[in-house]
C-alpha cells in the first residue's frame, strides 16, 4: 500500500514543543500538556453484559481449535484483535491467531499485541496481504522498519504497560477479541502463568484485555482440570478455550540464565549507581528499587547487595522484570518482597511459582495512570536505560538517533514516577554520543528523569537540588559532573555527530501515561 | 574500471578489522593506482552522523602520506579519527606507498612527566590491535596503561599495531596514568622504539631480557630519537627478565641504565624455560622472585612483580598481591581492569603501618627542627634505614590517597 493514499496530517506544537498529530488513525488526540497535567473525565469502558445461560454450566469452554473460537467471537474486517508478550521471543499464539483470522478471510484488523518481537516479522507479510490495517504497540526490528518506512497503511501508536491498561480502561482502544497464551488454564478459562512447560511468570500484561475485551480466547497447551490455581486470569472472563501442541519456545521465553555485564566500563556504570543511591541516603532500611533486565542493571544488583550487606541495610520491596539477581535477595533476606511485572529467567519463574513472597503484579496495580494511585511512584529509586538522553535530562527510548523504530516503551514511562530515576548509560556507543542537544523522539519528559550515570561521570537535573546537596554532603568522591560537561567531553573524543534528516511525515506516535501524545515518529528514507 | 588502469599493475594491501564482533576499529583495502585521483567507498555503521567526516578525514590522511591516485575501501565498525588514521597508514604502507611519511592525528596536550620512582602498583595491559579499550582504560584508575606490541599482537600485526600505538600515545587522553609501550624482542623492538618514541611515552618496557647489553641497545636508541627530534622529557625503561639467565643477571640489567626505573619479571616464560608448572601460590618462581626485588633494590630502582593470569579469581590475586608486597614488590600487571582495584588494596600499607611511619616521620621532623643527630621516639632510639623506610611509605601513602 503506497503513502500517497495517506489523509494529510494536521500537526500541532504540544507542551515540550513537539510537533504531533492531532488526529491518529480517525481519532482525535490531545497534545502532551504536562507530566501531571490532564484531567480525564467520564467513566471508564466495560463490555457488554453477558449471561451465564449462554455459556455450559459445565464449565467447559473449550472449542476444536483457535480458527473455530475467533469465528464463534463473531471476528470480522477491522476488528482489534489483542495478543500479550509474556512468552517473549518465544510466543507462538499471536501469529497463530493473526494466521487463523487470514484463513477466516477477513480483513483491515487493527493488531493491538502488549509487545512484538522480532520473530513475529510475518505480521509485514499479513499486512501486505490486508489481513492486518496496521499495529498499535510496540514495534522493533523488521515490523519497526516497515512502520518507519511509511508502508503500514495506519498510525503507529506506542505506548507504555501503563498507557496500554489506561487506553482499554478508558475505552480508547476497544478490544474485539483477546487471544491470550496461557502456560496453564483450565477448562473454565482461569490461567496461570507459574506452572507448566511453557511457564514465564506473571500474565498481568493480559489482565485487563480480559476484562475490558468483548471476547476472550484463552490457548493453552497444559490444561489443567478445574481449578487452575492460582487464576492470574479469571476464567469468568472468558470466553473460549483452545488447548494446541505448544504455545512457545520455552528457550526462548525465559533465559536460563540471565547474564550479568563482562564490560569493565559498563560495570563501572553500574558500581557508580549503587555508590550515588548509598550516597544520596536513598539506600536505607525499608527502601525500594526497580532495576530491569539489562547487563549494567543486573550488575547494579549485585554491587547494591554487596553495599547493602556492608551497611546492613534491608529492602521493603524490589520491583521485577525479576532475574536470579533478585531472587537471591530475596532468599538473602535482603528484600521483604519482589513484586513482579515479568519474569525474565528461570530462577525467576520457580521463585514466582514457590514462594509467597514472590507476588506477580499487573499494569494496573503498576504502572496505570488513571487510577487511585499506583506502585511506580512508591518505588524509592529506579535504574533504567535508554537510547539518548539531551541536556535538558529529556529521553528517548524508542528509536535509534537515526529515527528508525528500536524498542517498545515498556514500563519505562511509568517508572519515571519513582521517588529518584536514574538513567544509567555508556556515554558513547560505536563512536555515536549518547548526550544529545535535543533527543530524536521524546519518551521521557526531563522533568521526570533526575539522574544520569554514565562511566565518565554522574549528572544530576539541577532541579533536583536535593539530590545534590545530599551527595555534596555525604558523597565520597562521586564524580558528579554538569551534563554539558559529560557531552563536551565525549564530543571531543567522538567528534561532533551529524544530524540525521527525518522525514515530515508522521508514522507513529507516542503516548504519555495519560493517554496524551508526547511525541512522533517519522518517516525514515 | 578502465583498462588504463588495469595494465598498470595496482599495489594493493589492506589493514584493520571488520565484522559484526569488531567495535570501534576499521577495515582499509587500499589500492595503489598511477592516475585517476583518489577514489573511496564508505560503508560503516556511524554512516549517518560521521560519514562525511570519515570521507573528509581520509582526504586528509590520503593528503598527508603524499597519496595522490589510489581507490581507499572503508568499512568502518564506529572507529574514532585516530584509529581510522592508523589504519589507513598501515594500508598504504602495506601497498608500498607513502614509506616514510606520516599521518599523526590531532595531538591531545602531554601529561606531566613521569617521575622515575612514581607509584606504580598497578599497569594495566592494552592489546595494540584493539582500539576498543584504549578511550576508557583510563577511567579505571591504573597507575599506568601498557600498548602491547608483543604478546597481544600477532606477528602479521607488528606493523600496523605500532602504528596504532603512535597514534594512540598521540591523540587519547590517559589522564593521571603512566603511559608504557611494551615493545617486541629485540631487533623487531628497534623498529617499534623508531616509530613510537617520537610520541613520547613515559616508559618502555623491553621483554625477555637476559643481558644488560639489550637495555643498553634500548637506551642508546632512545636517547637518539629524543635528541634528534627534541625530546626533553625522561623516558623510563623497565626490563622484563623472563628466563634463568635473565634471572642470574639480574643485577647487571637493572644497572644498565640509569633510566632503568623498574626491573620486573614475566613469570609464563620463566616458569617454562625452568620446565616447571606455574601455580598459584607461586613456590616454583619464588627464589627467582627474591632475586629479582634483591637486584631491583640494590640497584636503588623498583621491583614489580607479574601478572596473574585468572581474571575471575579476585580473591587469589589479592593473596598473590599481599603475598608480593610483603616480599619486597611495589606493584603488579593486570591483564582486566577488574583487578586494578584489588591490586591497589593488596599494595596498600596498613593503617597500622601508615600510623606507625608517621609518628617516627614526625619525631624525625622534630630531631631536625631541634638539629639533633639522633631520632628517637618514646624511650626507643630510631635507626636511619627506619627514618628512611618510614618517609619512603608516608610518600607512598600521600600518592595512594591515603593520607593527606
Amino acid at each position: 500500500m503506497s503513502a500517497s493514499v495517506k489523509e494529510r496530517v494536521e500537526l500541532a506544537h504540544n507542551a515540550v514543543g513537539r510537533k504531533v498529530p492531532t488526529m491518529v488513525n480517525g481519532k482525535p488526540q490531545i497534545p502532551f500538556l504536562g507530566a501531571r497535567k490532564f484531567q480525564p473525565h467520564g467513566r471508564k469502558a466495560a463490555p457488554a453484559i453477558c449471561s451465564n445461560k449462554d455459556y455450559p454450566d459445565s464449565g467447559d469452554k473449550r472449542v476444536a481449535d483457535l480458527e473455530t473460537a475467533l469465528r464463534k467471537c463473531g471476528l470480522r474486517d477491522g476488528m482489534v484483535i489483542s495478543n500479550h508478550h509474556h512468552l517473549r521471543d518465544g510466543d507462538k499464539v499471536a501469529l497463530m491467531a493473526l494466521e487463523a483470522a487470514a484463513r477466516i478471510g477477513v480483513k483491515d484488523l487493527m493488531w493491538f499485541p502488549s509487545a512484538s518481537f522480532p520473530s513475529q516479522k510475518s505480521a509485514i507479510e499479513l499486512m501486505e496481504k490486508g489481513v492486518i490495517h496496521h499495529i498499535e504497540g510496540s514495534m522493533n526490528g523488521p515490523l519497526g522498519d516497515y512502520c518507519t518506512q511509511g508502508k503500514m497503511r495506519g498510525m503507529g501508536v506506542l505506548r507504555s504497560h501503563g498507557g496500554r491498561y489506561q487506553a482499554i480502561q478508558d475505552g480508547e482502544v476497544h478490544i474485539d477479541v483477546a487471544v491470550i497464551a496461557a502456560p496453564t488454564a483450565d477448562f473454565f478459562g482461569n490461567a496461570d502463568g507459574s506452572h507448566g512447560k511453557s511457564a514465564c511468570g506473571s500474565l498481568g500484561f493480559a489482565l485487563a484485555d480480559s476484562i475490558y475485551a468483548d471476547r476472550v480466547i484463552v490457548v493453552t497447551d497444559n490444561l489443567a482440570p478445574f481449578p487452575c490455581v492460582p487464576w492470574q486470569i479469571q476464567g469468568n472472563n472468558v470466553d473460549f478455550v483452545v488447548e494446541v501442541e505448544s504455545i512457545g519456545d520455552p528457550a526462548k521465553i525465559v533465559s536460563g540464565t540471565t547474564q550479568i555485564t563482562r564490560s569493565p566500563d559498563r560495570l563501572r556504570i553500574a558500581e557508580l549507581v549503587a555508590r550515588f543511591l548509598r550516597a544520596a541516603g536513598i539506600m536505607k532500611n525499608g527502601f525500594s528499587f526497580q532495576a530491569g533486565s539489562g547487563g549494567i542493571a543486573l550488575a547494579f544488583v549485585e554491587y547494591l547487595k554487596q553495599m547493602m550487606k556492608q551497611d546492613g541495610v534491608k529492602a521493603r520491596f524490589v520491583r521485577g522484570g525479576s532475574t536470579k539477581f533478585l531472587v537471591e535477595l530475596l532468599r538473602e533476606g535482603l528484600t521483604d518482597y519482589i513484586l513482579d511485572g515479568q519474569t525474565f529467567d528461570l530462577d525467576g519463574v520457580k521463585s514466582i511459582a514457590n514462594d509467597p513472597r514472590h507476588v506477580a503484579t499487573s499494569p494496573f496495580t503498576s504502572y496505570n495512570y488513571h487510577g487511585k494511585g499506583n506502585f511506580a511512584s512508591l518505588v524509592d529509586a529506579v535504574v533504567l536505560g535508554a537510547t539518548e538522553v539531551d541536556v535538558n535530562f529529556n529521553a528517548n527510548v524508542v528509536t535509534h538517533s537515526d529515527g528508525r523504530l528500536l524498542h517498545g516503551i515498556g514500563g519505562w514511562q511509568n517508572c519515571l514516577f519513582a521517588g529518584c530515576t536514574i538513567l544509567a548509560l555508556p556515554s558513547f556507543r560505536d563512536r555515536i554520543p549518547v548526550i544529545v542537544d535535543e533527543v530524536t523522539t521524546m519518551t521521557g519528559p526531563g522533568e521526570m528523569i533526575d539522574v544520569v550515570v554514565t562511566e565518565r561521570g554522574i549528572a544530576i537535573n539541577p532541579q533536583r537540588t536535593d539530590l545534590l546537596h545530599a551527595v555534596a554532603v555525604q558523597g565520597p568522591k562521586l564524580p558528579i559532573r554538569p551534563i554539558q560537561d559529560i557531552k563536551a567531553e565525549v564530543e571531543k573524543i567522538c567528534g561532533k555527530p551529524a544530524r540525521p534528516k527525518l522525514g515530515d511525515r508522521p508514522c507513529a506516535v507516542v503516548k504519555w501515561v495519560d493517554g496524551t501524545v508526547l511525541d512522533t515518529v517519522w518517516q525514515v528514507g | 574500471m578502465n583498462s588504463a588502469v588495469e595494465t598498470t599493475s595496482p599495489r594493493s594491501a589492506e589493514a584493520g578489522h571488520w565484522g559484526k564482533e569488531v567495535r570501534s576499529d576499521l577495515h582499509v583495502a587500499f589500492e595503489a593506482r598511477d592516475s585517476g585521483g583518489i577514489e573511496i567507498s564508505l560503508e560503516s555503521r556511524v554512516a549517518p552522523y560521521y560519514g562525511s567526516a570519515i570521507l573528509e578525514q581520509t582526504r586528509e590522511v590520503l593528503d598527508e602520506l603524499g597519496v595522490k591516485d589510489a581507490r581507499v575501501a572503508i568499512r568502518d565498525e564506529g572507529a574514532l579519527p585516530f584509529v581510522i588514521a592508523a589504519r589507513i597508514e598501515a594500508a598504504a604502507r602495506r601497498a608500498g606507498i607513502a614509506l616514510g611519511k606520516r599521518a599523526l592525528p590531532e595531538q591531545h596536550p602531554l601529561p606531566p612527566p613521569s617521575q622515575k620512582d612514581r607509584l606504580r602498583r598497578s599497569r594495566l595491559y592494552l592489546p595494540g590491535s584493539e582500539p576498543k579499550y584504549y578511550i576508557n582504560a583510563s577511567l579505571h584508575a591504573p597507575d599506568a596503561v601498557i600498548l602491547d606490541l608483543e604478546d597481544s599482537v600477532h606477528r602479521a600485526e607488528k606493523d600496523a599495531a605500532r602504528l596504532l600505538v603512535r597514534n594512540t600515545l598521540r591523540a587519547v587522553d590517559f589522564g593521571s596514568c603512566e603511559r608504557m609501550v611494551r615493545i617486541n624482542q629485540l631487533p623487531l623492538g628497534l623498529e617499534d622504539l623508531a616509530e613510537v618514541v617520537g610520541e613520547t611515552p613515559d616508559l618502555i618496557l623491553i621483554p625477555k631480557v637476559e643481558q644488560p647489553e639489550q637495555v643498553r641497545e634500548v637506551d642508546r636508541m632512545i636517547a637518539e630519537i629524543e635528541e634528534r627530534k627534541g625530546i626533553i622529557r625522561p623516558i623510563w625503561i623497565m626490563p622484563i627478565i623472563e628466563s634463568a639467565l635473565g634471572i642470574e643477571n639480574a643485577f647487571a640489567v637493572a644497572t644498565a641504565s640509569e633510566n632503568v626505573a623498574a626491573l620486573t619479571i614475566g613469570l609464563e616464560d620463566y616458569t617454562a624455560d625452568l620446565g616447571v608448572v606455574k601455580t598459584t601460590e607461586g613456590r616454583e618462581s619464588q627464589y627467582a622472585r627474591s632475586r629479582v626485588v634483591n637486584a631491583a633494590r640494590a640497584a636503588g630502582v623498583q621491583a614489580i612483580d607479574s601478572v596473574f593470569s585468572d581474571v575471575a579469581d579476585l580473591e587469589g590475586l589479592r593473596r598473590w598481591g599481599e603475598a608480593s608486597r610483603a616480599a619486597g614488590f611495589e606493584g603488579m600487571g593486570c591483564i582486566h581492569p577488574g583487578q586494578i582495584r584489588v591490586i591497589h588494596e593488596a599494595f596498600h600499607p596498613s593503617a597500622v603501618e601508615i600510623e606507625k611511619a608517621r609518628k617516627v616521620v614526625a619525631a624525625f621532623e622534630e630531631a631536625q627542627s631541634k638539629g639533633l643527630a639522633v631520632v628517637s621516639l618514646g624511650s626507643k632510639m630510631i635507626d636511619p634505614p627506619v627514618v628512611q623506610r618510614a618517609l619512603k611509605l608516608v610518600e607512598r601513602a600521600k600518592a595512594m590517597g591515603a593520607i593527606s
